[in-house]
C-alpha cells in the first residue's frame, strides 16, 4: 500500500510538491533559528567563561563588592597555596589565578618621549606554566596576527586594532603605567613580541596580555592574584554542580569576618549573565514556539486545503465503492509520507544552514564597536541533539494533524448523494 | 528739614555700612587670589596617602613660576625618588629613572588623573591660575567652620573647559583662605571635598600648611598634603621648566 500512494504522490506533483515545499520550509526555518538561539547562548557562556567569569570564580569579599573597577588593593595574596587546596578538592575544574588592571600604554619615540598613547585593560594570566591552559583557553595561538607568542618576561601580546592605533609593531619597546596593589604609581617597560585579534570587542579595542609573573613583580603582588578562575576540564559548564560547590567552599568562610576573606561565585553571579542568559533563553523559546505554532498553523492549513481539494476524487473513490476507513487511512499515510519527506528535507537543509552558520557566522564587529559586552564578534549557530528534531516533530506532526481534521468530512458523505455533487 | 536730612543721612550711613559687612563674591575671591596665586616658589611638601591598606607618604621638591609653569621632583620614598614631572601651559611629563628611563606625556583628560594613587590629580596639583580667571562668584551666606567665621561662595566656571564647572568655598572672613571646599562636575556630582587643617602666614599673606583633600570617586581614606617650607619669589633659572631638566 505504502508503495502505491508513492507511487501516487510522485505521479501527481499537485499532491505532494506544494505540501513538501511548504512543510521544508517551515521545518528548515524553525532548525536554524533555534541553532543560532543555541550558538549565541553558548557563545556568550563560553566568551564571557574564559575571558572573564570562569565557570567558577573566587575573589575577596571586598575585591567582589568593586569588581568592576578591578581593585588590585583588594586582591587575593598566598593564591598558590589556595589554588593547591581548590585542584585538590575538586580536581575536574582548572584553578587558574589571572591579574586584571588598567592602565596606560605608551610608546616611545626615538629619544624615549612619548609617541602614541592610549588607555590598555590587561590580562595578566599563567602564559609560561607547564600545565597553564590559559594559551588554549584564551585561543591566543590562532588569536595571532603578528609576531609570536611570549617565551620569556616582559614580553607582551597587544589587540591587533589597538598595535595599529598606536602605531607601533613587533620588537617595539612600550611602557605600561598602571598602579600597584599599595595605590602607588606603576610604571615598567615591556617589549610587544605579537599582535592579536581576540574576537571579542571589548578587548579588541585596547587589551594587553602578559605572565601573570610580570604584573605580580610591577604592581607589588607578589603570589597575588585579582581572581582565581575554575573552568570544568571537559569544558562544559554545569550550573547545578558549579552552584554545590559554591556553597560547599563559601560554607568554610561564611563565620570569617573578613573583608579579605575568599569568596567563590558562578559564572551566574557575574555581571548579571544569571538574569542575562534566563532572558535570551526565555526569550528564545518564546521565538521559536511561536514560530512552531505559526508554522504548525501553515502546515495545518495545508492538510486541510490538500483534504477539501480532493473532495471530487475522494467521492469517486466512494462511489467506486472504496470504503470510507480505507480511503481515511490511506489519506493519514500519504500526510505523513509528505510530512516525512518535508522535514528530512527541511532538516537536512537547515542543518546545513545552520552548519555554515557553526563554521562562518555571521560578522558584527562594526555593530559591536563601543559595545562592552563580552561577546564575540562573530555571531554563530550551534547544532545540538535538539537541531536535528527541534523541526523535524512538528513538521511530521502538523500535516498529520491537518489530514485528520479535514478527512473526517469523508465519514460525514452520504453515497446516495454522491452522484448528485459529483454531476454539480 | 534737618530731621529729614538726619533720617537720609542715619540710613546712608547704615545702607553703606551693610554692603560693606557683606563683600560681593569677586571681592571675596580677589582676596583669596592675593593669598594663594604665587609669582614664583620653591616648596618642600609631603603627601600622605591613606589608601585601604595603610597609609604611605611621599616627598617631594616643587617649583612655580606663573600659572603655566612647574616643577615637581619626588625625593622620597626611595622607590619613588628621581621621579619628575613638568608642566608648561597645558602640557605636562613624567619623567621615570633608571631602569625605566621614559619621559611620558601627559595631556587632554589624563591631567585629571590621580598623581601617584593619591586624591590629587595632576591638575590639582599643578594648578596655580587665579579664580578670578577662571569663575563666577557669589556669597551665598556665612558659617562657622572650625570656630572661624567663614562666607559661603559659589563660584561658577566662565568656561566650559574648566575641569570643576561649579565650586563651593567656606572662606575664612578675616584670613580670606578657603577652609573647606567642594568641587563638582557640570552634571552636579561631587567630584572632590578639601579641608584646610592647618595654615600659616608668610610675607603677609594666609597660606595653606596642611590640607585634607578626598577624591570622592575613590574608595579611600583621602590624602593629606602638608606644606613642610616655601620659599616665595624664590630665584629660579629658566632651564628648571625644561625638559632637559628631567633627565638631570
Amino acid at each position: 500500500m505504502i508503495k502505491f500512494l508513492l507511487k501516487g504522490l510522485v505521479r501527481d506533483r499537485h499532491r505532494s510538491l506544494f505540501p513538501i515545499l511548504i512543510v521544508s520550509f517551515g521545518v528548515l526555518l524553525t532548525t536554524v533559528l533555534y541553532s543560532f538561539i543555541n550558538g549565541e547562548l553558548n557563545d556568550l557562556i563560553d566568551s564571557n567563561a574564559r575571558f572573564d567569569t570562569g565557570h567558577l570564580k573566587i575573589m575577596t569579599r571586598w575585591y567582589n563588592t568593586l569588581a568592576s573597577q578591578m581593585p588590585n588593593d583588594l586582591a587575593l595574596t598566598g593564591s598558590e597555596k589556595l589554588m593547591l587546596s581548590l585542584r585538590n578538592k575538586y580536581p575536574d575544574y582548572d584553578w587558574t589565578a589571572r591579574i586584571k588592571f588598567v592602565g596606560l600604554l605608551d610608546v616611545p619615540d626615538k629619544n624615549g618621549e612619548t609617541k602614541a598613547q592610549n588607555p590598555v585593560f590587561g590580562l595578566a594570566v599563567n602564559l609560561f606554566g607547564k600545565n597553564s591552559m590559559e594559551v588554549e583557553r584564551l585561543n591566543l595561538g590562532k588569536s595571532l596576527v603578528r609576531g609570536r607568542m611570549p617565551e620569556k618576561p616582559r614580553e607582551i601580546l597587544i589587540s591587533e586594532e589597538f598595535a595599529k592605533r598606536m602605531n607601533t609593531g613587533i620588537g617595539q619597546p612600550i611602557t605600561l603605567i598602571s598602579t600597584t596593589s599599595s595605590g602607588a604609581m606603576a610604571v615598567q617597560n615591556f617589549i610587544v613580541c605579537g599582535t592579536v585579534k581576540f574576537g571579542v570587542a571589548v578587548m579588541d579595542r585596547g587589551a594587553m596580555i602578559t605572565d601573570i609573573s610580570d604584573i605580580q613583580f610591577t604592581l607589588e603582588m607578589p603570589d597575588g592574584a585579582s581572581e582565581i578562575l575554575g573552568l570544568k576540564k571537559n569544558k562544559f559548564y554545569d550550573p547545578a554542580e558549579a552552584e554545590k560547590i559554591k556553597i560547599d567552599f563559601n560554607s568554610a568562610f561564611i563565620h570569617a569576618n573578613n573583608q579579605y576573606s575568599p569568596l567563590m561565585v558562578t559564572l551566574e553571579d557575574q555581571n548579571g549573565l544569571g538574569e542575562y542568559l534566563d532572558y535570551i533563553n526565555t526569550v528564545g523559546l518564546i521565538i521559536v514556539g511561536i514560530f512552531l505554532v505559526a508554522m504548525s498553523v501553515v502546515l495545518l492549513n495545508t492538510g486541510l486545503m490538500s483534504g477539501i481539494r480532493r473532495y471530487g476524487e475522494v467521492g469517486v473513490r466512494l462511489a467506486l465503492g472504496e470504503a470510507k476507513d480505507r480511503i481515511y487511512k490511506s489519506m493519514l499515510y500519504e500526510s505523513v509520507l509528505i510530512g516525512f519527506a518535508g522535514s528530512v528535507i527541511g532538516t537536512c537543509f537547515g542543518l546545513a544552514v545552520a552548519l555554515y552558520l557553526q563554521e562562518f557566522g555571521i560578522d558584527i564587529t562594526e555593530t559591536l564597536r563601543s559595545s562592552s559586552i563580552m561577546m564575540s564578534n562573530i555571531l554563530r549557530a550551534r547544532i545540538s541533539v535538539a537541531s536535528f528534531y527541534i523541526g523535524f516533530i512538528p513538521g511530521l506532526m502538523a500535516t498529520l494533524i491537518g489530514t485528520t481534521f479535514s478527512g473526517i468530512q469523508i465519514f460525514q458523505r452520504q453515497t446516495a448523494s454522491l452522484f448528485k455533487e459529483l454531476e454539480a | 528739614m534737618k530731621i529729614i536730612l538726619a533720617f537720609t543721612g542715619i540710613f546712608i550711613t547704615f545702607t553703606i555700612t551693610g554692603f560693606a559687612q557683606v563683600p560681593s563674591g569677586t571681592d571675596v575671591i580677589k582676596e583669596i587670589d592675593k593669598n594663594l596665586v604665587l609669582d614664583n616658589a620653591i616648596s618642600f611638601t609631603t603627601m600622605i596617602i591613606h589608601g585601604r591598606n595603610g597609609s604611605r607618604s611621599i616627598k617631594s621638591k616643587n617649583w612655580i613660576e606663573g600659572k603655566d609653569k612647574a616643577f615637581v621632583e619626588y625625593t622620597d620614598p626611595a622607590r619613588e625618588k628621581g621621579k619628575k614631572m613638568l608642566k608648561l601651559g597645558d602640557q605636562l611629563w613624567n619623567y621615570f629613572p633608571e631602569p625605566i628611563d621614559r619621559i611620558i606625556t601627559i595631556s587632554g583628560h589624563l591631567l585629571r588623573q590621580s598623581v601617584m594613587g593619591s586624591d590629587l590629580s595632576y591638575e590639582d596639583i599643578t594648578e596655580n591660575r587665579k579664580l578670578m580667571d577662571m569663575y563666577n562668584a557669589k556669597v551665598t551666606g556665612s558659617e562657622r567652620i572650625n570656630d572661624r567665621n567663614c562666607y559661603v561662595v559659589e563660584l561658577t566656571a566662565k568656561r566650559e573647559d574648566i575641569t570643576y564647572y561649579r565650586r563651593k568655598l567656606w572662606v575664612d572672613k578675616e584670613r580670606w583662605i578657603p577652609l573647606k571646599e567642594e568641587r563638582y562636575a557640570k552634571s552636579g556630582k561631587p567630584l572632590k571635598r578639601s579641608e584646610l587643617l592647618e595654615v600659616f602666614s608668610i610675607e603677609n599673606r594666609w597660606y595653606p600648611k596642611r590640607m585634607l583633600h578626598h577624591d570622592l570617586m575613590q574608595n579611600g581614606e583621602g590624602t593629606e598634603y602638608i606644606i613642610e617650607s616655601i620659599i616665595l619669589h624664590a630665584s629660579i633659572s629658566e632651564s628648571q621648566f625644561t625638559k632637559a631638566a628631567l633627565k638631570k
